[in-house]
């Protein structure tokens, strides 16, 4: 992309503006604050009220990363949108017009920002677990790395989403709508017509990812994350790049 | 690298068509160093949309500009070459006026030392930079913006009514400021749909109307083959044609 006599602006500082974007208005550090802190509030929840044979490391996985899965694409959503509801990027694409470094800058700090959480949560569990023995719990370590694999793949495929639905939609609100219904609606049609329950899987994304959570992946069963995620992620993610270099940006 | 004389901004020929509609046609004029451009023409005569156009944000249909020799596209960390203020208003509202210039000075490699010069430099006091720009007055925004095109040292200007929601001592300001970055060598074009604000701060103007130049040249020389008088009378002109031209496009 980049050659000697214009390289453009070094990514390094793209990436520390883009990465205080996320935190330096207020409604982004409570999304942030609401992102870190439900992962403990979940644990400590669980410690209280679950049934002792549920608090193993899976069971608090899979509660603590449920949150997650629903607030870290919005963070990638409202990442791009931004820029055209507040107009900023009248500024951002001004600054650095080669607007393909500047999507690159936001995937790479929201990804930091993504794994920064994945490590919370399964941290957070760790904790959990190290207490259920409080409240006799079970206290299982059975999850493996095919546990953390499985976990790390839903999220981050999550986020990479939100980022696409942004970036094809470019309207905070439609874009968010359009995560949270399309999909859902997906798994309704594929549920109900009795012709598409077989291929389901592979069309279907929360089908496809339904697998993921038991942590025995076959290769038939990536083969179905792979097609619905490049149905769900990979297309939008193309349309959107392809919608916001042609893009005009303007104030109104 | 650019010597006396040799235009800073060089556009030739730039047009745009929304399907049917065209909305520049054909505009060249360039922008001398130590000089100040005065862009003038009624709303939506092309003046934004031409602007847009220099600095990569809406492509060209045709014709071609050139900021410093360079596509400005081209231009290395163009913040530190071009300031550029296309919409005072367009910042994040939940951003404090510091933070909006620090974003940029990240981006820019600069250090926080001239985000403080620069709130010096157009009047924000202190607590007025810790505000979030959602409750800033259309004037404060303006010296906001100009303070974030200043910020990076640049030799050209390029500033969309940066007068409009000034009072006459902020205007006076405004002609000041702008001066004495001529005086210094620096280039800079300013646009506005005042005809009288313009002239108190240009040394040459490029009037617009209806999307094609109509008239451009120095201050001095328009006066004399117009007159005072000649001039306004055909900026009217142009404001009352346009006025009723525009009307029916812009009711949907």
């Amino acid at each position: 992309m980049t050659t000697a006599e214009h390289p453009g602006v070094p990514f390094g500082r793209l990436l520390k503006a883009e990465l205080r974007k996320l935190i330096d208005t207020r409604a982004g550090r409570w999304l942030l604050i609401a992102v870190l802190a439900t992962t403990p509030a979940v644990v400590a929840v669980m410690l209280f009220t679950a049934d002792p044979k549920d608090l193993n490391y899976d069971r608090f996985v899979d509660f603590t990363q449920t949150p997650q899965k629903i607030l870290l694409p919005v963070v990638g959503i409202l990442t791009i949108t931004s820029e055209w509801s507040q107009r900023t990027g009248l500024v951002t694409f001004t600054l650095e017009p080669n607007r393909r470094r500047v999507l690159l800058a936001k995937a790479a700090a929201t990804l930091v920002l993504g794994l920064t959480v994945i490590a919370v949560t399964f941290a957070s569990s760790a904790v959990g677990n190290l207490l259920a023995p409080l409240r006799d719990g079970d206290g299982s370590w059975a999850f493996g790395v095919a546990g953390f694999r499985d976990i790390t793949v839903v999220l981050l495929s999550g986020l990479a989403q939100g980022l696409a639905f942004g970036m094809l939609l470019l309207v905070s609100a439609a874009a968010i709508v359009a995560f949270f219904v399309l999909p859902n609606l997906s798994s309704v049609l594929f549920g109900a017509v009795p012709g598409l329950k077989g291929s389901a899987p592979w069309f279907d994304l929360n089908q496809a990812q339904g697998a993921l959570y038991d942590h025995h992946m076959t290769g038939r069963q990536w083969a179905q994350v792979l097609t619905a995620t490049l149905l769900w992620v990979g297309l939008p993610a193309v349309l959107g790049i392809a919608r916001v270099l042609r893009t005009e940006v303007k104030s109104a | 690298m650019n010597g006396d004389g040799k235009a800073a901004i060089v556009v030739d020929g730039l047009t745009k068509r929304y399907g049917s509609h065209t909305a520049v046609q054909g505009v060249s004029f360039s922008v001398r160093p130590g000089v100040i451009t005065g862009f003038v023409g009624p709303n939506g005569a092309g003046k934004s949309t031409t602007m847009r156009m220099m600095v990569g944000l809406t492509p060209p249909t045709g014709g071609r500009c050139t900021v410093l020799g360079r596509d400005y596209r081209r231009l290395h960390n163009p913040g530190r070459q071009v300031g550029v203020l296309l919409d005072a208003s367009a910042q994040h509202s939940g951003r404090t006026g510091r933070e909006v210039l620090t974003l940029a000075a990240t981006v820019m490699g600069l250090d926080a030392r001239r985000v403080e010069e620069m709130l010096d430099l157009v009047g924000l006091s202190r607590a007025e930079a810790r505000r979030r720009t959602g409750a800033y007055s259309l004037g404060m925004r303006q010296r906001l913006g100009v303070g974030q095109a200043l910020l990076g040292d640049p030799r050209v200007l390029i500033l969309d009514e940066p007068a409009n929601g000034l009072d006459p001592a902020g205007i006076h300001w405004m002609r000041g400021l702008l001066r004495d970055f001529a005086d210094g060598g620096g280039s800079v074009l300013l646009s506005s749909h005042l005809l009288r604000e313009i002239e108190v701060i240009a040394d040459e103007l490029v009037v617009i109307g209806r999307g094609r130049i109509v008239a451009q040249g120095t201050k001095h020389d328009l006066l004399a083959a117009e007159g005072d008088g000649g001039l306004e009378e055909m900026f009217l002109r142009l404001t009352a044609d346009h006025a009723r031209d525009a009307a029916p496009r812009e009711i949907r």
